[in-house]
């Protein structure tokens, strides 16, 4: 960059800090309709599912994945499928809004913010929502006694959030090159639905048979589910959590530059 | 403050934009006249270093904005033809985060809010909610908005579209305070009138091109006459009689064109006009005798009404 030529391009540090407050502002006055959604429906599965469904299931190490109760088997899948869950609609009809409907990017470039900085602002905003969702998730669940080591819950709480920060970034750029909203609900019901049943959160993959199984570990959600439970219920086999996370880094970045261009080609016209 | 030299806009196999010259001063009110798809917004979002240009020179304020967009956008104000607000936050939010944008401190980002929200005379809706307002108000807002990073260049892209007279002239009163405070205003607008009031200079604009260049009164002097002649006749069936009345009176002015619903014949004095119509026995409906104005600059230049 010469000093001649003063693009004023912001770092994305510098760019985060102008748009973040923006995130928090709206955070702050619609938090109240997202409480049900993001916090009191986990709870209600966890209920439902891990303690009164779980009583009814042997709490058989050997075919859960090494959980001692079904209710530590499904908690941190529950939690990482949930992470996945408020990943994606936060960054479907949100994102298709800002652009389609109230325009808010398009007031945001007009600054000196670039299409780049405001996709990577909000998907920053989705991850911290996401993690924060998760936080208290973990730390509701910590007091039915699910988790086996004191530090467990902390990895697995940055493997959840990793979870729904690269599948916000997913669905973020399919946001961008969609031009009809009616796409998400084809999306919701044949993409994040299934995955939500079958990527382990439930039940151990294994039950799905060979190739089922096989399927199953190729999708994103798998990844996020094992390294949250093996986390979580401290049973770790480190170079499959390795594996994990190269898997959900891989689609951290690929998403990234996929919501990115996504974005650019949405409102550099 | 803004140059530019054959500049182009293309959609795919659509151009927009034709090349067009502009050379705007600082300090000036400088207007695009036009009517809808004339290319008037094609070219705001290219000198707001939001679009890229597709062929030609532009530079803004000195800089290229394929190079120096940021820098660019960080002295202007931008008030865009649809509203941007947030309608999820009340409507000081609105402002105190748009501040933020430009790299404005919190406290000051506030305290520019509550002086903005003063001039526009929004103070006391300072905590309603966006989606409550009048158009007129949120118009306001935006173009209090537009004003957060107090910019030196203030695009405004139909500013007063869809508002009622009252509204608008309260917001040409807005701008008119803004230029005496030394902002330099480029406006777009198919509004004649709004172009009279509000601007210096401007272009006619029609199909991509510069059609004509000048002051409001340059260009009523250039291309109409002093007044105008209004003349409606009973309309039955599906035939304009109009056609077969303009022969009649063509040479009681100094040019004669044939709207839908009435003829209007321009000459130095339109009383002199309605007089020689009455005296050839004629008996028209409805007369009016009024001033040239930029609608009939573009009747002439374009041979259609600004807003059909």
């Amino acid at each position: 960059m010469s000093p001649l030529a003063p693009t004023g391009r912001l770092s994305t540090a510098a760019a985060l800090s102008r748009l973040l407050p923006y995130w928090f502002t709206v955070t702050r006055r619609t938090w109240r309709g997202s409480v049900v959604s993001s916090f009191l429906t986990p709870v209600f599965y966890v209920v439902a599912m891990g303690v009164l469904l779980g009583g009814f299931i042997d709490g058989d190490p050997e075919r859960l994945d090494g959980a001692t109760s079904y209710l530590a088997f499904i908690v941190p899948g529950l939690v990482a499928a949930h992470a996945m869950q408020t990943a994606v609609a936060d960054t479907s009809w949100p994102v298709f809004s800002n652009f389609k409907w109230n325009k808010v990017y398009d007031s945001m470039v007009a600054t000196p913010i670039t299409v780049r900085q405001v996709a990577i602002a909000h998907l920053s905003f989705v991850a911290l929502r996401v993690a924060a969702t998760c936080a208290v998730f973990d730390l509701v669940v910590a007091a039915f006694g699910v988790f086996e080591t004191w530090w467990g819950p902390f990895v697995a709480l940055a493997a959840q959030a990793l979870t729904g920060a690269a599948f916000a970034t997913l669905m973020y750029g399919f946001a961008c090159r969609i031009d009809s909203d009616a796409a998400f609900g084809v999306v919701f019901r044949i993409g994040i639905f299934p995955l939500f049943l079958f990527s382990g959160a439930f039940f151990p993959v294994s039950n799905l048979g060979a190739v089922g199984e096989r399927l199953a570990q190729l999708t994103p959600l798998w990844h996020g589910v094992n390294l949250s439970r093996m986390f979580s219920i401290d049973r770790i086999d480190w170079s499959l959590a390795a594996l994990n996370l190269g898997v959900l880094l891989a689609v951290l970045v690929i998403g990234s530059r996929w919501a990115v261009s996504g974005l650019e080609k949405r409102l550099t016209t | 403050m803004i140059r530019a030299v054959g500049l182009t806009k293309s959609f795919g196999d659509f151009e927009a934009v034709k090349g067009i010259d502009l050379d705007v001063r600082r300090g000036e009110a400088f207007g695009f006249l036009g009517p809808n798809g004339a290319g008037k917004s094609s070219t705001m979002r290219m000198i707001a270093a939001v679009s890229p240009v597709s062929g030609g020179e532009l530079s803004i304020l000195g800089m290229d904005p394929a190079v120096d967009g940021p820098a660019i956008r960080g002295r202007l104000g931008v008030c865009p033809q649809e509203d941007t607000l947030d309608s999820e936050l009340n409507v000081r939010d609105n402002l105190v985060v748009y501040a933020r944008y430009f790299g404005i401190s919190r406290s000051d980002s506030r305290a520019r809010a509550d002086e903005l929200l003063e001039f526009v005379n929004l103070t006391e809706k300072a905590r309603a909610r966006v989606e409550d307002l009048s158009g007129g108000m949120k118009r306001r807002l935006t173009i209090a908005r537009s004003l957060v990073s107090s910019p030196e260049l203030l695009l405004l892209d139909e500013p007063t579209t869809g508002l009622d007279p009252q509204a608008r002239h309260l917001l040409w009163d807005q701008l008119f305070r803004l230029k005496q405070q030394g902002v330099t205003l480029v406006i777009t607008t198919h509004y004649m009138d709004e172009a009279e009031q509000l601007c210096d200079r401007l272009v006619v604009m029609d199909k991509g091109v510069i059609a004509a260049e000048g002051s409001p009164r340059d260009l009523i002097g250039r291309y109409s006459t002093r007044e105008v002649a209004e003349v409606r006749f009973a309309v039955s069936g599906d035939d304009n009689p109009h056609q077969a009345y303009a022969e009649q009176l063509g040479d009681l002015g100094e040019r004669v064109e044939v709207l839908p619903d009435r003829l209007l014949v321009y000459a130095e004095d339109g009383d002199t006009v309605l007089e020689a119509v009455h005296a050839r026995g004629l008996r028209p409906v409805a007369t009016l005798v009024r001033r040239s104005t930029l609608e009939d600059v573009f009747l002439r230049l374009t041979g259609r009404t600004l807003v059909d």
